[in-house]
């Protein structure tokens, strides 16, 4: 089995974000960045299959110098080639991602790619189904399990209340969600591996993708702001229960309005 | 000015929730960008909702009736929605931010080779384009983003918009034979996790329980306030990590970002990742017994206590409010 992950570096989400001085993006000075954690789910999912029957784990991320570090930790838990498509993502929208990680998958022999539900700081939750469509291959999101045989998958999927048992063919792109699996940690032999194992580095030009047109903007970041801040709320006493509980119902009455 | 088109979903034969909350944005939208409201139904039940659809101020609805769109599948739902694009040719395309509009925007948007804003909160048109005010960073920013692809892609953020009927009569229906694929990526099964809940992704009113609840089974404290205040049921990543209660409930920056009318923190921290997941809610109460708890930076009110001690009489004092109605 042949997996390929594609795999976002993001704020740590410990991190407090502070707005760019071109009031479009954020400040990345100090920032501490992580492998998205729905893509640790996509990572161990694809690790799993190869150990039970073999077959390589290709890393794959577009991002700029930093995003290496991303791909060395996913070798450090299993990964056994990464690709480093260089560029800087600023300006090129969830489409111009998935054109450029489809053009770098193309040509590989694979049966699964898997992404991440979603890249946690975008918080867009597009790339994975927009990368099955360029690739024409189903895919399944939002998979909390799955299943993979000889030729086909079963997933499952979570929507509303409810849970979707899904069975496609293979080759086949799954968006993994929390719940799929408990990553591992990097081993020491891991952390040595990962020295031996080169990252390989493409450029857009090189995948035969024009910068000018990927940057044809469709989705544009006009504006990036904090949230206002919250006006300070109200503090009470809680060591009378009952009166505890006439206030918050009060609240509840007078300003929420929802009894 | 094109059309503003909005794809509905239908559950026991009515709009969903997401899908009134969206016509609602189509319609102010199509007010301020000179088109006029237009929707997209698929499925057997897709003519029942013309009078509701009605209702939101719809003027003419796309029906794609073929059973096998029952329920929704990927691959046969994209090509449906391509089909009435491309004979409607909307200038604005939006869709209830829900498990199935999720999942569909992206790949439809793909196929028509165009982007998507996803999640948004706000809905402007302005200078001749679509601009969108979406939550990053789970809620620590917002960006503003301008759509220029044609139709401007949007999916709407659960609870980011009211759901308020406008005036119209019965609206055009417009029958659209599509060629539906045999899809490959096929739904099976469909297995009810609720039980009936309500889920925090629709839910006006949330009830969140944390680490404080000590142990499993007092989760029922919180459930039945809840259900006294008609609310869903949410929880810390602490509580879903040490298996209390499934993930679909976890509140966060790895659960789901929700923004509620009333959102009642028990038990909780606030940690950051918890705070991004619902600090955007529009009324905050927090009980814990840690006055210095993070939790109480957003709360608008805040009790200082035991929710052992405050929750019994919390739930009555609520039924007894309800019952005086
Ligand atoms: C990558 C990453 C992603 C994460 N994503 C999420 C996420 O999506 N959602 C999320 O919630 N967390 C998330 N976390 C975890 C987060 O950092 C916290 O660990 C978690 O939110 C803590 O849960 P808690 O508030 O229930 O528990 P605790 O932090 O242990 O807090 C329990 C609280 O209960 C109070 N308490 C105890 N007894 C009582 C009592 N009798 N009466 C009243 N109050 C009482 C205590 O004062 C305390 O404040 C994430 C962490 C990481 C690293
Ligand atoms: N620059 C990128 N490089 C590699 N994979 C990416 C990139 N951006 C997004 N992805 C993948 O797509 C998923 C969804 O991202 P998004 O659509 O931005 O929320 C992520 O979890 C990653 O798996």
């Amino acid at each position: 089995m042949n997996s390929i992950v594609c795999i976002s570096q993001v704020p740590d989400t410990e991190a407090r974000i502070r707005i760019a001085a071109d009031g479009k993006s954020i400040d990345e000075t100090g920032l501490k960045f992580i492998v998205s954690p729905y893509d640790e789910y996509a990572l161990e999912e694809a690790i799993r299959l190869k150990e039970a029957g073999g077959g390589e784990v290709t890393v794959l991320t577009f991002g700029p110098e930093r995003a290496a570090q991303a791909l060395r930790e996913c070798i450090a838990r299993g990964a056994t080639r990464a690709v480093h498509v260089k560029g800087d993502p600023g300006g090129i929208d969830s489409l111009g991602i998935a054109r450029i990680l489809a053009a770098a998958i193309q040509g590989q022999p694979f049966d699964l790619i898997f992404t991440g539900k979603m890249g946690v700081g975008t918080d867009n939750a597009l790339v994975g189904p927009m990368v099955a469509e360029l690739l024409d291959i189903p895919h399944v999101s939002v998979v909390t399990s799955l299943e993979v045989r000889e030729g086909s998958l079963t997933a499952h999927r979570e929507i509303e209340g409810a849970e979707e048992v899904v069975e496609s063919p293979l080759p086949a792109l799954i968006t993994a969600q929390k719940g799929l699996n408990e990553p591992r940690y990097a081993s020491l032999k891991g952390i040595m591996a990962a020295k031996k194992i080169p990252i390989e580095t493409r450029s857009l030009a090189d995948l035969g993708l024009n910068e000018d047109e990927l940057r044809g903007s469709r989705v544009v970041i006009v504006k990036m702001e904090l949230p206002p801040e919250k006006a300070g709320g109200r503090k009470v006493d809680g060591a009378d229960p009952a009166a505890a509980a006439r206030e918050i119902v009060a609240y509840i009455q007078a300003e929420a309005k929802a009894l | 000015m094109a059309s503003v088109l909005v794809a509905c979903e239908i559950r026991d034969g009515k709009l969903r929730k997401a899908t009134r909350e969206a016509l609602t944005a189509g319609r102010r939208l199509a007010v301020e960008s000179g088109g006029r409201l237009e929707a997209m139904a698929f499925g057997s039940s897709a003519s029942a909702a013309a009078s509701e659809a009605g209702a939101y101020g719809v003027k003419k609805l796309w029906v794609v009736g073929d059973s096998s769109l029952d329920p929704y599948q990927t691959e046969t739902w994209t090509a449906a929605a391509k089909g009435v694009i491309d004979q409607a040719s909307p200038g604005i395309l939006l869709l209830g931010g829900t498990a199935a509009g999720r999942d569909l925007a992206p790949r439809l948007a793909a196929r028509i080779g165009v982007g998507v804003a996803s999640d948004v909160d706000r809905l402007e048109w302005v200078d001749g384009n679509l601009r969108a005010r979406r939550p990053v960073y789970s809620g620590k920013a917002f960006a503003t983003v301008v759509v220029e692809s044609r139709p401007a892609i949007a999916t709407c953020r659960p609870s980011g918009f009211p759901a308020e009927e406008g005036d119209g009569g019965a609206p055009e229906i417009a029958e659209v034979s599509v060629t539906l694929p045999a899809p490959r990526a096929r739904v099976v099964e469909v297995k009810s996790t609720a039980g009936g809940e309500l889920t925090i992704a629709e839910a006006d009113i949330i009830v969140s329980g944390g680490r404080g609840l000590k142990e499993p089974a007092n989760f029922s404290l919180i459930r039945d306030l809840a259900h006294a205040l008609g609310a869903a049921v949410g929880a810390s990543r602490a509580t879903v990590d040490a298996g209390w209660i499934d993930h679909q409930h976890q509140v966060g920056q790895t659960g789901r970002v929700v923004s509620p009318n009333l959102y009642i923190a028990v038990g909780i921290s606030g940690a950051i990742q918890h705070l991004a997941g619902m600090s955007s809610s529009k009324h905050i109460v927090a009980i814990n017994k840690d006055p210095e708890a993070p939790i109480f930076r957003v709360a608008d009110l805040g009790v200082v206590g035991d929710l052992f001690a405050i929750l019994p009489p919390l739930t009555e004092e609520v039924k007894k409010v309800k019952g005086s109605h």
